[in-house]
């Protein structure tokens, strides 16, 4: 190998080895729900990527530019830079249509997946101690994704952007006091203002992404401080996380899930038109376009604004105006109970011990009463963001629309939380192990009172006395320590993650990861299943009958091997195993 | 595993993990030759597609086939550090030459500190319009004065006759057809039918209004013909003209302001002021 010397020059300046030797250990659970955040750091990486190809051609200036290019209806009109290059990237310049689709694509799917994210993470309790600081940067994060995504959605100076930005402003300016010195500190002056969109430009593709990449690392770098939590499972506790190792298991998989998500948001971004500015037009002052919508992860605030009824009023003769309560109001609210939910719960339950164990949903009923009637609300917004386009669709009168969402954005959350609530309490009580399998009788035993169970307890552990059939083997490979957890009863084996120098230390960590369980030193894993080497010739000859394979894949084929053989714990040799005999721990 | 041939599965899965990386490379080239002959976006985004979508496949194979999932532990130590490492991180900071001992100093530091912060934030005045009026002051002007004639969005100015019957005409102050808060829309309407003389008054049924909603500030492009209303797309806040602009449904709270208007010595419309009240959203010291 050419990276051998080289690894080891650097290891010998940098002492690397016992570093990454436990990074490359670090365990990830084998959970789908645990991949949601990685889709969002992926659709992250993939919004730079694009971004930054897109500001070699992006023109943030609101000067007037003539357009000149193959989209006829435009040549030749004067628009602003903006928009003149806008259109210019996604007619005339080169897979610049592709990579601007692909950009607004990943920051949709950015959005989704931190939201998806945070919803698990909310679901399962893993805010809870240690855990509230990443929820705080998560919530922070979310933030900034929302005003990233706005102000990627304003820079190309098109009817829709400059509507949108029209109506940020006026919910800016509805802020009692400070309203119109910030909407002019931000703007520069008066919308429409000329700084408006080179600022809007510095804000969207360095400051927020900035402070995005730091906050990313910050929030993995807790992560791998604190280990990852995980559900509650045999030869699962408090003290330990079982999983996959990241080398090799879980960077092939999370390598895997990067792909997918650039090529599902590549097949989007080549396929699936979105923002066609050119339909749109250019910003101008006195145009407006119907139906106006926004993207989906403002929609909510597009419904509030939509659903809340013409209430103004004057304070000492000053004007509180409309927008200011579903515009500022609740979207501070929003963010105000998002970062304080992991300390309202905590002063709800009084549970202040630290968590690696995640909750299932169910059994917190009020948790996720709450979780789903918040959803409904924050859906119910996104709807009526589009209840123009339904009154179209559904041939009713607009207006009746609007009344009947104005019901259900205060009825529905509390109908699907109550819902929500005796669902999980149903299925925290009764046997059915998924909703599917919920029966009646289930549902009424949720629908009883409960029988009051100090709230936030978890179900205390098993002692390990009552848990019989588990124990920890031991045993020397060479000239390091392995070990790992056997429960016969679960017919389960965990070896732990990585090889440790010295049996003192291979108790010392089997110890933490299960207390109280015993532990015997043993020969060593019981060798693979020997093979007939008649089976074993006749498939080779099948493969080399088969001869056609391709130079490439028998090459990827027998590096992997090698890879494999030399990654994989090695049965001991014979004599090695013969050598040491079960012993009782020392300790 | 060592010195044994790969078993049936694990050679089924190699096979399928190199065709898939044949397949990634073949989109990739795919992409490469689509760029080159300019093929389109559709097939640019399908071949980028086919070449991620390939390495998907082969690592996720490659992942699950032929390295262990799962089946592995590690402790876990928990965050209460011991009692004793506390301690002794606690007393190197309480040692007797440790700069947190000197209150006085830090004061005088923090003091310094704060400061700097402060006078940090001053340079954030030059983001505000530095050599313009107060932000209100420009919300609550116009470029519509005593004299400014009424122009179409060409620039053209506008006599009486230009505007129809029933159809509503966008109108701008001569000279600022790009200023945010001019936009104007002139309407002739039937002055009998009038539940509430426009605010603005009208020169024989001709009424001119602010565009701009008072919800948010879209401009009011919807002109439902016969009913005298004008619609808000941002919003659905729709406003009776023939009531004074009122709001009669949707989150508008306020009527849209009026213009004043005469007919000019040249035969051509022009304001006698500014509009009757600051246009579009409301703010807080909006009188
Ligand atoms: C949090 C991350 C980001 C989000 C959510 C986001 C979102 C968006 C959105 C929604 C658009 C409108 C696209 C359209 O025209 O349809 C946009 C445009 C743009 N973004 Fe981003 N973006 C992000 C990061 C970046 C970064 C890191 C860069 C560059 C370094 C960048 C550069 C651009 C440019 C130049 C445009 C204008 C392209 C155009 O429409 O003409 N973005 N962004
Ligand atoms: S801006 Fe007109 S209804 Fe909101």
């Amino acid at each position: 190998m050419i990276m051998g010397p080289l690894a080891r020059a650097l290891d010998d300046r940098l002492r690397l080895s016992p570093i990454t030797r436990r990074a490359l250990a670090k365990i990830f659970p084998d959970h789908w729900s645990f991949m949601l955040g990685e889709i969002a750091l992926y659709s992250f990486i993939a919004l730079i990527l694009t971004g930054v190809y897109l500001t070699f051609f992006f023109d943030a200036s609101s000067a007037d530019r003539v357009y000149q290019g193959s989209y006829a209806p435009l040549d030749g009109a004067t628009t602003s830079a903006a928009y003149a290059s806008t259109v210019r990237l996604s007619w005339d310049v080169r897979a610049g249509l592709l990579i601007r689709q692909t950009h607004h694509w990943a920051a949709l799917a950015f959005v989704a997946a931190i939201v998806l994210h945070l919803s698990r993470i909310y679901f399962t309790g893993a805010f809870r101690k240690p855990r509230e600081l990443n929820w705080l940067i998560g919530v922070t994060m979310l933030a900034l994704a929302l005003a990233n995504g706005f102000t990627g959605y304003s820079m190309p100076d098109d009817l829709l952007s400059g509507l949108g930005l029209r109506i940020i402003t006026s919910v800016v300016e509805s802020i009692p006091l400070v309203g119109t010195w910030l909407a002019a500190l931000a703007l520069g002056g008066e919308f429409p203002s000329d700084e408006m969109i080179p600022r809007i430009f510095i804000t969207h593709v360095l400051l927020v992404p900035a402070i995005l990449v730091a906050l990313i690392s910050l929030h993995l770098g807790i992560l791998v401080r604190q280990k990852h939590s995980q559900f509650p499972g045999p030869g699962r506790t408090e003290h330990n996380v079982v999983g996959s190792r990241f080398w090799p298991g879980y960077t092939l998989r999370t390598l895997a899930l990067f792909a997918w998500v650039l090529a599902v948001l590549f097949a989007l971004g080549g396929l699936v038109q979105i923002n066609p500015v050119w339909l749109y037009g250019p910003f101008a002052p006195a145009e407006s376009s119907s139906p106006a919508q926004p993207d989906w992860y403002v929609a909510w605030g597009d419904g509030a604004l939509r659903l809340f009824p013409p209430w103004e009023f004057r304070i000492g003769g000053y004007l509180v105006p409309a927008p200011f309560f579903p515009g500022v109001v609740l979207g501070g609210l929003s963010f105000v109970a998002l970062y304080l939910w992991p300390f309202i719960e905590r002063w709800c339950t009084r549970d202040r011990r630290p968590h690696q164990l995640l909750d299932r949903p169910r059994n917190h009923p009020v948790r996720v009463g709450i979780g789903v009637g918040a959803l409904t609300f924050y859906v119910v917004l996104v709807v009526a963001a589009g209840d123009d386009i339904l009154a179209r669709l559904l041939r009713v009168p607009v207006y009746d629309l609007l009344a009947l969402f104005r019901v259900l954005v205060l009825v529905l959350p509390i109908v699907t939380g109550v819902l929500a609530f005796l669902i999980a309490r149903a299925l925290c009580r009764g046997e059915a192990a998924s909703l599917g399998e919920l029966t009646r009788a289930d549902l009424r035993r949720g629908a009883r009172p409960a029988p009051r169970r100090p709230t936030g307890e978890d179900e205390p552990e098993v002692p390990v006395r009552h848990r019989p059939g588990e124990r920890i083997e031991l045993w020397p490979q060479g000239e390091v320590w392995r070990w790992r957890y056997r429960n016969e009863a679960g017919q389960l084996t965990l070896t732990n993650n990585r090889a440790v120098t010295s049996e003192e230390e291979a108790v010392e960590t089997a110890r933490l990861a299960y207390p109280g369980v015993d532990r015997v030193v043993v020969p060593g894993p019981p060798p693979p299943p020997a093979r007939a080497l008649r089976v074993a010739l006749r498939r080779w000859g099948r493969a080399t009958a088969a001869g056609s394979l391709l130079v490439a894949a028998l090459l990827g084929r027998r590096r992997e091997r090698r890879r494999r053989r030399d990654g994989e714990d090695e049965p001991p040799p014979p004599e090695q195993a013969d050598a040491i005999s079960g012993g009782g721990d020392p300790t | 595993m060592s010195g044994q041939t790969p078993s049936k599965s694990e050679r089924a899965a190699s096979r399928r993990i190199a065709v898939a990386f044949l397949v990634s490379a073949a989109g990739a080239v795919g992409f490469a030759v689509t760029y080159g002959l300019n093929g389109g976006t559709q097939w640019e985004g399908v071949c980028l597609a086919v070449a991620f979508a390939g390495l998907a496949v082969g690592l996720a194979v490659w992942s699950r086939r032929l390295v262990p999932v799962g089946g592995y532990v590690e402790e876990h130590e928990g965050f209460v550090p011991p009692p004793a490492e506390q301690a002794m991180t606690a007393a190197v900071f309480r040692a007797p030459e440790s700069p947190t001992r000197r209150w006085g100093l830090l004061a005088a530091l923090g003091f310094a500190l704060t400061a700097l912060g402060v006078a940090a934030l001053f340079p954030l005045r030059s983001l505000l319009p530095w050599d313009r009026q107060r932000p209100t002051r420009s919300l609550k002007d116009t470029p519509w004065g005593p004299g400014i004639r009424l122009v179409d969005d060409q620039g053209r100015p506008l006599r009486p006759d230009d505007v129809p019957a029933d159809t509503m005409v966008a109108v701008f102050p001569e000279g600022s057809i790009d200023v945010g808060d001019a936009p104007a829309f002139a309407v002739r309407l039937n002055p009998e039918r009038f539940i509430r003389q426009p605010a603005g008054g009208h020169l024989g049924g001709l009424v001119v209004w602010s565009l701009l909603c008072t919800h948010a500030g879209c401009p009011v492009r919807l002109y439902l013909k016969g009913a005298g209303r004008v619609l808000c797309p941002c919003h659905q806040s729709s406003f009776d003209l023939l009531a004074g602009a009122r709001p009669i449904a949707g989150p508008a709270a306020r009527p849209l302001p009026g213009l004043p208007i005469e007919v000019g010595p040249d035969g051509f419309l022009r304001a006698t002021g500014d509009f009757t009240a600051p246009p579009g959203a409301g703010f807080w010291s909006r009188p």
